[in-house]
C-alpha cells in the first residue's frame, strides 16, 4: 500500500507528461495563446 | 505580522498580473508568455495578466472541438490538461494555498471581523458539478450551426473574470459599455454574492464553486507531496478545523478534497506534531520544541 501511493504519484506525473507533449506537437500551445491575447467577451460578461 | 505565505501570495498575485504597461496600451499583454497557464484562476482578459486561465483554456479547446475536428487539427485540451496533471501529481491542490489570486483575497476578506458561517459539508461537492457542467459538457454539447460552443463558466459564472477582467476592461474600453446587458449584471450580482460571503464563510469560490480547485483536488490523495495525520498523537481538540481557512476537519483524514496544502494547520495550530507531511512517502516531520509544547493532558 504505501509502495503503491509512494509510485502512484510518480506515475501520473509521467502519464500527464506524456499527456502534454502530445498536446504541444498537435500544436494546441498556439491555440491557447490566440485565444488568451484577445479580450474574451465572455469572461467580462458582454457576450 | 504576514507569514511566509502570505508574502509568496502577494508575489503569486503580482507576477501573474505584471504587466504594467496596459493604462498606456488600454489592451491585454500580447507576448508569448500568454501561451502558459497561470498555476490558478487569474483571468486571461485581466489588462495586467500576462499568463492564460486553465479553465477558460480549457472551455475554449471544448467549445471548439468540433470546427477544430472539421479542419483536421483535433485540440481536445492535451496541453492544458498535461499542465494541470503535472502539477497535481506533485502537489494537488498546493497552488490553491499559495499561488492563485482570487484564493487570496478571498482569505483576504475574510479577515473583516464578523460572524463566521460555516457551510454544509455537501456543498463542497457542488464545485464537481460545475466542472462537469459548465466547463466540459454545456461547452461540448450546445453548438451553434457552425459547431461552434460557448465558454459557459466564463460567460456565466465566473466572479473572477469580472473581477479582473469584466469591470477593468470597461472602464479601459468605453466603447464596450454599450453592449454590456443582463449577462453583465448578471456577472456582476454573482461577484458582489461572493464578495459578501467572502466575509462570513471561508473561501467560498473555493469551496462551493471552483472548478479548478475541484480538478486538483482530485489529486490529493495520490500526489508527490502528502500530509500525514498521526492518530497516535492527535488529543481530537479540533484546533487543525478551527484555523483551517478552508474549513477541512484534518482529525478525520489527511488529504482531503478541500486540503490546499497550506501548512497552517502544521506550523500554527496543532500543538501535538500531530500532521506532517511527506514528499514520495519520505516523511518530512515538523521539529519538536519550535512550538509551545503542550501535553495532552494540559488541554
Ligand atoms: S472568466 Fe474565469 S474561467 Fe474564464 S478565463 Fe476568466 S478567470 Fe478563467
Ligand atoms: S479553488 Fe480556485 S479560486 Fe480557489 S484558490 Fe484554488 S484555483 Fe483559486
Ligand atoms: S487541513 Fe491544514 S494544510 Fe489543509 S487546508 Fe486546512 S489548514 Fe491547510
Amino acid at each position: 500500500m504505501g509502495q503503491d501511493k509512494r509510485k502512484s504519484g510518480f506515475l501520473l506525473l509521467l502519464l500527464f507528461l506524456v499527456v502534454l507533449v502530445i498536446g504541444i506537437n498537435a500544436g494546441e500551445v498556439a491555440t491557447v495563446w490566440e485565444k488568451a491575447v484577445s479580450i474574451c467577451l465572455a469572461c467580462i460578461g458582454i457576450g | 505580522m504576514w507569514s511566509l505565505r502570505r508574502w509568496i501570495q502577494s508575489a503569486a498575485t503580482v507576477l501573474s498580473n505584471p504587466y504594467v504597461l496596459f493604462p498606456f496600451t488600454r489592451n491585454l499583454y500580447q507576448g508569448k508568455l500568454k501561451s502558459v497557464c497561470a498555476p490558478g484562476l487569474n483571468c486571461y482578459s485581466c489588462p495586467a495578466a500576462t499568463g492564460a486561465c486553465p479553465i477558460g483554456a480549457l472551455q475554449t479547446i471544448f467549445a471548439n472541438v468540433r470546427p477544430s475536428f472539421k479542419a483536421g487539427n483535433f485540440h481536445i485540451g492535451l496541453y492544458v490538461l498535461g499542465l494541470l496533471g503535472i502539477t497535481g501529481s506533485l502537489v494537488g491542490r498546493m497552488p490553491c494555498a499559495w499561488l492563485c489570486p482570487f484564493g487570496f483575497l478571498q482569505e483576504l476578506i475574510h479577515k473583516i471581523p464578523s460572524r463566521k458561517i460555516e457551510i454544509p459539508h455537501w456543498m463542497i461537492y457542488i464545485k464537481y458539478g460545475f466542472l462537469a457542467l459548465f466547463v466540459i459538457l454545456l461547452p461540448l454539447i450546445v453548438v451553434d450551426g457552425f459547431g461552434y460552443g460557448t465558454t459557459w463558466f466564463c460567460k456565466y459564472v465566473c466572479p473572477a473574470g469580472t473581477l479582473e477582467a469584466g469591470i477593468p476592461i470597461l472602464i479601459l474600453q468605453p466603447q464596450l459599455r454599450e453592449l454590456a446587458g443582463w449577462l453583465y449584471v448578471n456577472k456582476i450580482a454573482i461577484l458582489a454574492l461572493f464578495l459578501v460571503l467572502m466575509v462570513f464563510i471561508r473561501r467560498p469560490f473555493c469551496r462551493i464553486v471552483c472548478p479548478l480547485g475541484a480538478i486538483y483536488s482530485l489529486f490529493n490523495k495520490v500526489s508527490v507531496f502528502r500530509m500525514v495525520h498521526h492518530p497516535d498523537k492527535c488529543v481530537m481538540c479540533k484546533e487543525c478545523y478551527n484555523g483551517c481557512p478552508m474549513g477541512v476537519k484534518f482529525y478525520e483524514g489527511a488529504n482531503q478534497l478541500d486540503c490546499i496544502r497550506c501548512l497552517k494547520c502544521m506550523q500554527e495550530s496543532c500543538k501535538f506534531y500531530a500532521i506532517s507531511y511527506e514528499i514520495a512517502g519520505l516523511p518530512v516531520q515538523e521539529k519538536e520544541g519550535r512550538k509551545k509544547a503542550i501535553t495532552a493532558d494540559q488541554v
